[in-house]
């Protein structure tokens, strides 16, 4: 699949702006963060601007971004509608939430109830988000169970290295928990994330050439004519080649900076002693978001789309 | 409403689709583009179309195949016309966030209004058979409409009412006609000639059909040697053809 650059963006940049806003909900609500001005200022900023700005980011990839509060009639049927309206709604929990930290002070009891049921419903905006991909039966690399679960722990490994290089950045001693946190998510997400290239080794093929074509019957099927010369829109949006030519290289990268490194940055930060923290967790979220973008861009990229079945591919 | 009908009508209009006919000219395509690009969809836009990569909106695209059964020592050649299936299970309409995308609910034809299109491309992701082509002049979706301007117009004459790509076919590879029911020409035409989905494994449920090329015939008879009409008698041939004839025959 063509791995649109506004997309790519959208689904990182929001992921990590609703993981983090999860992360001020959870500390916050339960009392482990006060509810300081200046924290929550810089917080709920970076945490609105990154959610905000992915959102925007992903109308432009439109043909026409001036219809785009048009998405939103469909949640019954589609999810991308439905991730419309959710992110929409959530909004209002967490705008209230940012509200009662920064404006009242306050950040437990009734407030941090309400930060609870905004970092639930962004927990379904990530979730909601996922399921777009894994909805579509013609790309077998999306709609499989760990789609869903590396889009959740993604977002919620990349806001809890946001809280905490903030925590860190801002002078904070109470960044134990968050810290493991971050070692905890990361660790997993990179399982899942093994786990998923794995399962998309091993799996067999959805669709063939042979049941494209229902020419199975008279033997091996592959095309010996295009019909054009030059690519069409389909072969630009669904038969991106790049990424299967480097791939192996690409998922490295992916691996090492996403999870590897950032791993072992902190896990330096309990060994070498408070006095490296801010260098070693911004580190961290450097190398993480390098790798995190490498990693989007190949879950569009990588993905092989059934219709590819009709220009040459033997089986998807 | 992207949902697809609640009560959908037992008509399904369809295209039946002869691979056995088949030559590969492309013509469906072409009529089809030249129908269109003034219909319901229009336009379908070009794209540098004397340049260097042309590019272009097309709702048919006719590929060529070979199948090739090696253990047999067997292949056949087979033109295969693609273009919408108007599927009764259509992901394309229920991953629609707009409404544009939607399935008639009195003949099944599969329809985008283009007016509330966001082009979000979303629809032809969702498609297995490339059915959904993005007209980046226009910022929005296109597809194939069974030429539903086309099909119910009375100002045309009866034998025209029916889709561009199948009154053009010179070879009459390409039926029309109304697959929800068993008793019509088509259907009774897929009965015959086990006419098949394309990847029912999607779960799409298509309302078009494809005829496969029939059995090749392998065996002792040979081609005969001569033509009906072949040149040893002078019954038919012109008058003075027949006085030559007749002179040095003597």
């Amino acid at each position: 699949m063509h791995p649109a650059k506004s997309v790519i963006y959208f689904t990182t940049a929001s992921g990590a702006g609703y993981g983090l806003m999860i992360w001020l909900a959870v500390m916050g609500s339960f009392g482990f963060i006060p509810a300081g001005r200046t924290f929550g200022i810089v917080g709920f900023g970076l945490a609105f601007f990154l959610i905000i700005s992915g959102l925007l980011s992903s109308t432009g990839h439109l043909g026409r971004p001036e219809r785009a509060w048009r998405a939103l009639s469909q949640w019954r049927s589609s999810w991308l509608s439905r991730e419309g309206v959710a992110a929409i709604l959530t909004f209002g929990p967490t705008g209230l939430y940012a509200l009662g930290w920064v404006g009242l002070g306050q950040n437990t009891g009734m407030v941090g109830l309400i930060g609870l049921v905004g970092a639930l419903m962004s927990l379904i905006t990530i979730y909601f988000t996922s399921m777009i991909y894994a909805s579509l039966k013609t790309i077998p690399a999306w709609s499989n169970r760990w789609t869903s679960l590396g889009y959740l722990l993604m977002a919620l490994m990349s806001g809890a290295v946001l809280i905490l290089v903030l925590q860190i950045a801002m002078g904070m001693e109470n960044t134990a928990l968050t810290l493991k946190a971050s070692v905890a998510l990361i660790a997993l997400a990179g399982v899942v994330k093994l786990t998923y290239w794995r399962s998309l080794r091993k799996s067999e093929p959805r669709s063939t050439a042979e049941s494209a074509t229902g020419l199975g019957q008279f033997g091996k099927v592959h095309m010996i004519e295009s019909p054009h010369g030059e690519d069409n829109y389909l072969l630009k949006e669904m038969g991106f080649q790049i990424a299967r030519k480097h791939a192996r290289k690409l998922k490295r990268i992916a691996l090492v900076l996403g999870f590897i490194i950032p791993l072992a940055l902190l896990a330096m930060i309990s060994a070498m002693g408070s006095s490296y923290a801010p260098i070693l967790s911004v580190g961290a979220l450097v190398s993480g978001v390098i790798g995190l973008v490498t990693e989007r861009w190949l879950f569009f990229a990588e993905a092989k789309h059934v219709v590819t079945l009709y220009y040459g591919h033997s089986e998807v | 409403m992207t949902s697809l009908p609640q009560n959908p009508s037992k008509v399904k209009l369809g295209l039946v689709i002869d691979l056995d006919i088949c030559v590969g000219c492309h013509a469906c395509a072409v009529n089809c583009k030249e129908w269109n690009t003034s219909g319901k969809m229009a336009p379908l836009t070009d794209l540098e179309p004397y340049g260097a990569k042309p590019d272009g909106v097309w709702f048919n695209r006719v590929h060529t195949y070979e199948a090739v059964d090696e253990a047999a020592g067997t292949s056949r050649t087979v033109h295969f016309p693609r273009s919408c299936l108007h599927c009764d299970d259509a992901p394309c309409v229920t991953v629609c966030p707009t409404g544009a995308s939607y399935k008639r609910e009195e003949d099944g034809i599969v329809l985008i209004n283009t007016d509330i299109c966001i082009g979000c491309k979303l629809c032809s992701w969702a498609c297995p058979y490339g059915a959904r082509e993005y007209d980046e002049d226009e910022g929005v979706m296109k597809k194939c409409t069974l030429c539903v301007d086309k099909i119910y117009n009375e100002n045309l004459p009866p034998e025209s009412r029916v889709p561009a790509c199948v009154s053009t076919c010179p070879a009459g590879a390409r039926s029309f006609g109304d697959l929800g029911d068993p008793d019509s020409d088509v259907s009774k035409l897929v009965a015959a000639r086990d006419g098949y989905a394309l990847m029912p494994e999607q779960g799409t449920k298509p309302v078009n059909r494809y005829l496969p090329p029939r059995p090749k015939k392998i065996g002792d008879e040979v081609a005969p040697r001569l033509l009906d009409h072949h040149d040893d008698s002078a019954d038919g041939a012109g008058l003075l053809a027949r006085w030559v004839d007749k002179i040095l025959t003597a």
